[in-house]
């Protein structure tokens, strides 16, 4: 016999599990850890391998060199960079109750990565049996995404970058974790190949209603090292291309610059910017940028 | 999730939660009119599902710690990632939850990436529940209570 009782919406009680309260109070917590950042941008490429983390924490120096006060969020949990890049090596985060302090880079860059807790070569490996991981690793990693949000006391910043791993999925998790994101910067390089992945990328940020400010060309060139002279380096022109066909703006093109490379390596940024072509191309970047956002 | 006594068509009410270490769940809801409890089980894999998203069936006993699932999920987390390792200090003040030898010994086998959270926590607990002294059988308790497996 069918067993008579009412169903869930007919009982109008709360939820017994208390679990609705509570992610309402996680969105909460980021709401309002945010409410003193100005804008925040996602940084995404769509592709792996064009070099963003680089170029995102090359921009944070360079705003930061402006006088501007930025937060770095690295959102690649999995391959995370932007401390060593950003030329972070301390350790010991402050932590209290309230939240947990980001490093802070030597130009001035307010920074959060899991490079910063993971030991040094460690994968990131969750506490749960591997052999299920598929069925969680993707809420594990956005609950992760979502305290590097809400429980850094990120402070009152002009701009916080967020750099987004290869893929789209961490861009989805990105919007619906937060109040407000004023916009997206796109990365890619001149290849026909990027051009297509991240045009599909593009297609989902204007499907989710995300602006894009802007696409950014990297790798577009070599520099020599020796003379200056920026000379070819992969076929095509995805920037311009990507530009038109989703109607926003090509923000520069950026050489593959070795003297770049080497000084990101020991985490000099400051160098980059004040003795490499390749820097003087971001500082363009981000005088374009900063008026896409205002 | 509502739990329904469907006897008296009662909406039942969360009582309490246990796991008992094997990474399973058990949570008790009780009928406020026929007091008749029912406890739902969940296996390894619904109880890491719903602990993925940062939550805990039954809400939370003590504040949620700032980044309490990258320390408390994470494998392979630096020893010096976080400044707040240092054992537990005598009471400053009169109130102040007092940590016995063996809690503060027993606090010191935790691995230093987790440990300064586990000792918040534990504080937050005996604060919440009026305990003076945290002691390695506090622990326990607050463990299963609190859900702090591998802690």
């Amino acid at each position: 016999m069918m067993l008579k009782h009412r169903t869930y919406a007919e009982v109008k009680g709360g939820d017994s599990s208390r679990m609705a309260e509570q992610v309402n109070a996680q969105q909460a917590r980021v709401a309002e850890r945010l409410a003193g950042v100005k804008a925040c941008v996602a940084v995404m490429s769509g592709k792996g391998g064009v070099g963003k983390s680089l170029t995102t924490a090359a921009i944070a120096a360079a705003c930061a060199a402006r006088g501007l006060a930025i937060g770095l969020l690295d959102a690649d949990l999995v391959g995370p960079s932007a401390a060593r890049m950003s030329g972070v090596s301390s350790t010991g985060l402050e932590v209290d109750e309230s939240g947990v302090d980001p490093a802070t880079s030597p130009a001035g860059v307010r920074v959060m990565s899991m490079d910063l807790l993971l030991d040094d070569d460690a994968p990131l490996a969750w506490r749960e049996p591997e052999s299920e991981s598929f069925v969680w690793r993707g809420a594990q990693e956005r609950s992760a995404l979502r305290e590097f949000l809400s429980d850094v006391r990120w402070g009152d910043l002009d701009l916080l970058l967020v750099d987004l791993p290869p893929g789209t999925q961490r861009l989805i998790d990105l919007a619906e974790l937060l109040p407000r994101l004023d916009g997206l910067l796109v990365i890619t390089i001149p290849s026909a190949a990027s051009q297509s992945a991240v045009s599909r990328s593009m297609r989902l940020a204007a499907d989710r209603g995300i602006r894009v400010l802007g696409v950014l060309e990297n790798m577009a060139g070599y520099a020599c090292a020796d003379c200056g002279e920026v000379r070819s380096l992969f076929p095509g022109d995805a920037g311009r291309r990507l530009a038109d066909q989703h109607d926003t703006t090509l923000l520069g093109r950026i050489p593959f610059d070795p003297d770049a490379a080497g000084h990101a390596d020991m985490g000099a940024l400051d160098q980059i910017m004040d003795h490499t072509v390749a820097g003087a191309a971001i500082d363009e970047v981000v005088g374009k940028l900063l008026k896409a956002i205002a | 999730m509502k739990f329904l006594c469907i006897e008296c068509d009662e909406q039942m009410i969360f009582e309490q939660r246990q796991l008992p270490g094997d990474g399973t769940l058990a949570a008790a809801f009780r009928c406020p009119r026929c007091e008749r409890v029912v406890a739902m089980l969940t296996n390894p894999m619904e109880t890491q599902l719903v602990s993925s998203l940062g939550i805990k069936i039954g809400g939370r006993e003590v504040p949620e710690q700032p980044l309490e699932l990258v320390r408390s999920e994470v494998v392979g987390g630096r020893d010096d990632a976080f400044a707040d390792a240092d054992p537990p200090l005598p009471p400053q003040a009169p109130g102040t939850v007092v940590w016995s030898l063996a809690a503060v010994e027993r606090l010191e086998g935790v691995p230093r990436f987790v440990r300064g959270m586990v000792k918040r926590i534990y504080a937050d607990y005996a604060k919440e529940n009026g305990i003076a002294e945290i002691t390695p059988e506090i622990m326990d308790r607050a463990r299963s209570e609190l859900g702090l497996e591998g802690m």
